[in-house]
């Protein structure tokens, strides 16, 4: 199940190094009911200063493989494969404690859910100060004067009065501030953001992104957006990743796969979401269900719910979708799509 | 799968379906009148005294007509899942009134109450809270004719509950499996087919789609609008998703802090929005279209949504809104239409298009 090497880095702006190379990721999870297959060959790259959007449903892999690179997935039950290279350095062969200074201070990432990463037991202050002791050995007074200033870059209002306050008294937005806050304390290189605003309200998220794309612009940070938003996606971000069943199916820039979709998985999610600009005629959805990670049908992942696949006789030679798994390609100047019959779909 | 029990349903459907011929110029089915539902906040633990009270809903008016679909929108916090439970009678209204056919709600008991029940029905956001995981998916369709015996005969029941699974996208085969065995989407087809099977006249569907995936959503979208025209159903459709709400809606009612701002068709709330905290409301959401990124008129809002339990005296919207007058702290504004075509509740209301306007192609 291993996807050729593309050749092609497909959506990487010219000037910018690769900060971050991922190489053809393998994550499973070994169960006693089998063996769940998260991720399936997954490669992308990372430039400083541009922000990936990493587009998905629940269960396409999207966050497990943003777990990998952080490294807080538990092995076992996971098993990882493949290669990430942070500015040349393949994180995966090094040792944990290695690891461990290496993402400190190059990689953080924030979650949905910031309630729940936050420890309720301790003042937001001494959680941001953490960063401070740990990592620079800095004292408990100076580590509290880094975080008001923090709070203070991420625009949560009176930080010097609230630096003590808990993580309940502040609200979702508040919260996710106080995490941005705590992710970005070591001037990272690379922030990822795991559906950062799912959880939040459209004026909030409207605030948090805004927040977000400011601080990148500040520090040139690259940002990895994961999300199953179309729409913040086509808002923040400059490339796309789209994964389904585990690969990425589509990559290109904003621009171009949301003008023009080149697999059928994501022409049919931008025809299935309803927009604000207008009612719009009945939906179209894809039909079915996404696939059972343990089960993953054969072929292309995506042919039992695809309106264009060629099954049997139909199917050109070797582009089988049944049998035949369809390699990321190059389909466009600058674009790749996994997919036997890209150049049928564009243009559609 | 044609029986006489389903039959009849489309007969109904159809009877009704010519009864309202425009979905706007329906008779009202549900009237709501200055609703308020105010939840005591006490202190003390075993003598009790109220120290104030959170004011969840604060006035609200709505009308839904027969065979229409009535959008409400608002954040989180706003108030629009108590107004959910208080037309369902899950909740007592503290003031105000919900007038059915006629009949004000609060007034109900006994047989007229039980009946009410049945003709309004709810839709729940999550799907797997939801459905008893310990019941099967039959016995979950099937559990409201044990209180509602009329609506099937007891003969039939299986045959029944398996058109309804049928009807809305699901194997009949499944009847004996758990709700663990399906996935999101499948599980609100079957809180749909729970809600259908007293054949209701009003389902409240409270954020149906919200924890669906995007591919997913479009589908239970689609059979709500499908079922409705079959059944001639009406909608209260709450949702914080402000596209599907456009969508799937002929009128939007915008909620904010317990009260509506503002109210009228899709088309009007959405493209001529009139109340500063709906174009800021409009103007937050991300827009899919790549030639369309920039050219929205962009307002972000400062601060966050004050507590309900103290909230801002005269217009609730004040403390957020750049509008601001001294005349906003001293009086409330009334939801009238002051020259834009549809009622707002501002006093400086004014149409502004925040959103642009797709070139339909």
């Amino acid at each position: 199940m291993t996807l050729p090497q593309t050749t092609t880095a497909a959506g990487v702006p010219a000037p910018g190094t690769p900060l971050l190379e991922v190489d053809d990721l393998h994550v499973e999870f070994r169960q006693r009911s089998g063996v769940v297959h998260a991720v399936n060959g997954v490669s992308y790259e990372l430039a400083a200063g541009q922000t990936l959007a990493i587009l998905g449903e629940s269960g396409s892999g999207k966050s497990v493989s943003a777990q990998a690179i952080m490294g807080i997935l538990d092995t076992p039950p996971a098993v990882i494969r493949g290669g990430i290279r942070f500015e040349g350095r393949d994180l995966l062969t090094m040792s944990a404690e290695d690891q461990r200074k290496i993402r400190g201070p190059g990689i953080s990432m924030i979650f949905q859910d910031a309630l729940s990463s936050l420890n309720p037991v301790y003042s937001v202050g001494w959680q941001i100060g953490e960063m401070f002791r740990v990592h620079r050995g800095a004292s408990r007074k100076e580590a509290k004067r880094k975080a008001v200033e923090l709070m203070d870059r991420v625009r949560i209002p009176a930080a010097a009065r609230r630096v003590d306050d808990y993580p309940h008294q502040f609200s979702g937005g508040m919260r996710q501030r106080v995490m941005i806050a705590m992710a970005i304390a070591l001037d990272p290189r690379i922030l990822i953001a795991d559906e950062p605003t799912t959880a939040l309200d459209v004026t909030v998220q409207a605030q948090v992104m805004d927040l977000l794309k400011d601080l990148q612009r500040e520090t040139g940070m690259g940002l990895i957006l994961i999300t199953h938003d179309l729409g913040v996606v086509n808002e923040v971000a400059d490339d796309v990743a789209v994964m389904y069943a585990g690969r990425i199916v589509e990559r290109g820039t904003v621009d171009d796969v949301f003008t023009d979709a080149a697999h059928p998985y994501t022409d049919g999610l931008m025809k299935s979401v309803p927009q604000v600009e207008a009612k719009g005629g009945r939906l179209q959805p894809i039909t079915g269900q996404p696939p059972n990670l343990a089960a993953i049908p054969g072929g292309c992942p995506f042919h039992p719910r695809c309106s264009h696949r060629r099954l049997g006789a139909a199917a050109a030679p070797g582009r089988e979708c049944a049998t035949d798994v369809p390699p990321l390609r190059l389909v466009a100047p600058g674009r790749e799509a996994a997919c036997h019959y890209s150049e049928e779909v564009l243009g559609v | 799968m044609t029986s006489p029990e389903s039959e009849r349903d489309r007969e109904v459907a159809q009877a009704r379906a010519a009864a309202a011929p425009q979905p706007a110029s329906g008779e009202a089915l549900l009237e709501i009148r200055g609703l308020q539902k105010h939840f005591p906040l006490t202190q003390g633990v075993v003598f009790k005294r109220t120290v104030g009270h959170v004011r969840a809903v604060d006035g609200v008016d709505l009308t839904l007509r027969r065979g229409e679909t009535v959008g409400l929108v608002g954040e989180s916090g706003c108030g629009k899942s108590t107004v959910s439970k208080l037309l369902v009678a899950l909740e007592k209204p503290t003031g105000g009134s919900i007038v059915y056919k006629g009949t004000d709600v609060a007034g109900l008991s006994g047989r007229a109450l039980k009946d009410y029940r049945r003709e309004v029905q709810i839709i729940f956001q999550d799907p797997y809270a939801s459905l008893n995981p310990r019941m099967t998916v039959g016995d979950i369709v099937a559990e409201g004719w044990s209180v509602h015996a009329d609506v099937a005969p007891k003969k039939g029941r299986l045959q029944r509950t398996q058109e309804l699974l049928d009807r809305v996208g699901l194997n009949p085969d499944y009847v004996n499996r758990y709700p663990h065995q399906f996935s999101g989407g499948q599980r609100q087809r079957i809180g749909i087919a729970r809600a259908l099977a007293l054949r209701p006249e009003v389902i409240v569907c409270d954020e149906p789609v919200s924890a669906l995936d995007v591919s997913v959503q479009a589908q239970v979208v689609n059979l709500l609008e499908d079922l409705q025209d079959e059944f001639g159903l009406s909608y209260l459709f709450i949702a914080h998703d402000l596209s599907v709400v456009r969508h799937i809606s002929d009128r939007v009612a915008v909620m904010y802090l317990g009260s509506i701002v503002e109210e009228g068709t899709d088309e009007q709330v959405y493209t001529t929005p009139s109340h500063p905290y709906t174009q800021a409301l409009l103007s937050s959401v991300p827009l899919h279209e790549p030639h369309l990124r920039g050219q929205k008129d962009r307002i972000l809002l400062q601060g966050d949504v004050p507590s309900p339990a103290d909230p801002p005296s005269g217009c609730r919207f004040r403390t957020r809104c750049w509008k601001a007058q001294d005349i906003c702290a001293q009086e409330p504004p009334a939801l009238v239409d002051r020259g834009q075509g549809h009622p707002a509740a501002c006093h400086f209301a004014e149409a502004r298009t925040v959103v642009p306007v797709e070139v339909v192609e």
